[in-house]
């Protein structure tokens, strides 16, 4: 697409490119709607705030991004590339999403992180074994990576020896070794003791400020307001609300924001 | 030493088990035993993975066919088996080598024995790893999906290790199993352990000495097959806190 032409026809649209775009995503298990038409784009450098009570279908939308879960019906574009969908939405060309998986990192709310390998074997496994980095280089930048979130010296530890806080940096250290174009955190705090919660967060605020593009679903309202620069509020499979963080919480236009936000205030 | 085994009187079963006798065939039906049991756990473990993938995400067609083969293997007891597919194997094969012109087939009794328990054991293996991939916390895989590794790398990286810890100790019984199913392969006449000891035992009339050094054999077996498979379960749940110890 031709952005100064773009930029013209539409003189507000954003002029930077576009790193998802979600058109009219449908998603039903079995004859439970979960989602039932939501649009969504994400430019390159934003973080898109994702909220909204459970079952809003918050973590299914962002998990039809990486086709994780199959969408019934609607259109998902990664980087300005439409991904293949079969009548019944699932992917049409394996290869195709396995590509475009390796550019959007996933941190799950439950780490899900390799249990049987060490911290630096589950940061260096994508890159060797699927970008096929060479094993020195990908160590290396292990490394540095895991200096970065706070687990220089934990290289040769397993999971299931530390903290919650420190398996979900591990986590991101994981989802950043890919290099990833944009990243997609399912409530990454969700499943943490409270004090733990803010050295995840610490990290994931850094990642923001270095301006990567992520989609972050999450219910620390008051984290979302400060990090996001654009907000969207997800009510039973539709979008309610979306705008700047400042007009979403500052001045919610919807009654059900209003009393979604006096609810988890 | 002989002076002692002569004093505890003794000396006449040390006799008859010494290397040159009848204990040399009784060391060499259970090397043909271990051989067996070997090549069957090996086959077992092979057809078992298979099988185990295709009933889990196998189509229709594939569950089907491997519900039917785990229920009959599973169903028929093993010396009825061992009899059905070592005699219905060698025909099947001299049926086809006189089709193609050639001659009656001198069945191999190792490959025989390695093929009939294999096949036994795959039907139990299937279960024992369907089980385990079971287990595997699906985040795991998840990860890996959403990470874009293709489907064979995730069952090489991901899935095999983290079911490990799960399997070891269901195959480390099949294990077991078969190092004593091979005794039933006394039947279609093997020359395995428990066919030695018969015969040594009826040639010479000293059966309780024959049989408690078949059994004692058998039990080293069993306790070397612990110890190793104690160390391949600790490799296996590498990274996982001990259960008693309650660390983290």
């Amino acid at each position: 697409m031709d952005t100064a032409a773009a930029a013209a026809s539409a003189p507000e649209a954003d002029t930077r490119r576009e790193a998802i775009r979600v058109e009219d995503l449908h998603k039903s298990f079995g004859n439970l709607e979960v989602l039932k038409g939501v649009d969504l784009t994400a430019h390159q450098g934003d973080v898109v705030a994702i909220i909204g009570g459970s079952g809003s279908g918050k973590s299914t939308m962002l998990r039809c991004i990486n086709f994780l879960e199959t969408p019934s019906s609607g259109k998902i574009v990664i980087g300005g590339e439409e991904v293949a969908m079969r009548s019944d939405g699932s992917p049409a060309n394996q290869k195709q999403i396995e590509r475009i998986r390796t550019k959007l990192a996933m941190v799950f709310q439950q780490f899900n992180l390799w249990t049987h390998r060490t911290l630096l074997e589950n940061v260096i496994e994508v890159p060797v074994h699927v970008l096929k980095v060479p094993k020195a280089e990908a160590v290396a930048r292990a490394h540095e990576l895991l200096n970065r979130v706070g687990l220089g010296g934990k290289e040769g530890t397993y999971p299931a020896y530390l903290s919650g806080g420190q398996q979900q940096r591990a986590a991101i250290a994981r989802a950043l070794a890919v290099d990833p174009s944009a990243m997609l955190f399912d409530e990454p705090t969700s499943a943490l003791d409270p004090e733990l919660v803010g050295e995840v967060l610490t990290v994931i605020r850094d990642l923001a400020a270095e301006g990567r593009t992520m989609l972050l679903v999450t219910h620390e309202m008051k984290f979302a307001r400060e990090v996001a620069n654009h907000v969207v509020y997800l009510y039973q499979g539709r979008i309610e609300e979306q705008g700047p963080p400042a007009e979403v919480f500052g001045n919610p236009q919807s009654d059900r924001l209003k009393q979604f936000l006096s609810s988890v205030a | 030493m002989t002076g002692l085994l002569e004093l505890l009187g003794l000396g006449a079963s040390a006799e008859l088990l010494s290397l040159s006798g009848w204990g040399g065939n009784l060391l060499r039906g259970l090397a043909n035993s271990l051989q067996i049991a070997f090549g069957a756990f090996g086959l077992g473990l092979v057809i078992g993975l298979f099988g185990a993938y295709g009933k889990l995400y196998g189509g229709k067609v594939t569950r089907d066919l491997l519900a039917i083969y785990t229920t009959v293997i599973r169903a028929v007891p093993e010396l009825v088996l061992i009899l059905i597919l070592y005699y219905v194997g060698s025909d099947i094969i001299n049926k086809i080598s006189a089709a193609m012109g050639g001659g009656r087939v001198e069945i191999n009794g190792v490959a025989a024995g390695i093929w009939v328990l294999g096949v036994v054991q795959g039907a139990y293996a299937t279960e024992v790893l369907r089980g385990a991939i079971k287990a595997v916390p699906t985040g795991q895989i998840e990860a890996a999906k959403s990470y874009g590794m293709p489907a064979f790398m995730i069952m090489r990286r991901v899935t095999i290790p983290a079911m490990m810890s799960f399997a070891v100790p269901g195959l480390a019984n099949l294990w077991l199993i078969a190092t004593k199913d091979t005794a039933l392969l006394a039947v279609v006449g093997f020359n395995e352990l428990t066919l030695e000891t018969r015969q040594a035992a009826s040639s010479t009339r000293a059966y309780f000495t024959f049989f408690l050094a078949a059994g004692f054999l058998y039990l080293m077996v069993t306790l070397c097959s612990g110890a190793v498979f104690a160390r391949v379960e600790k490799w296996a749940r590498r990274g996982q806190p001990s259960l008693k110890g309650g660390a983290r």
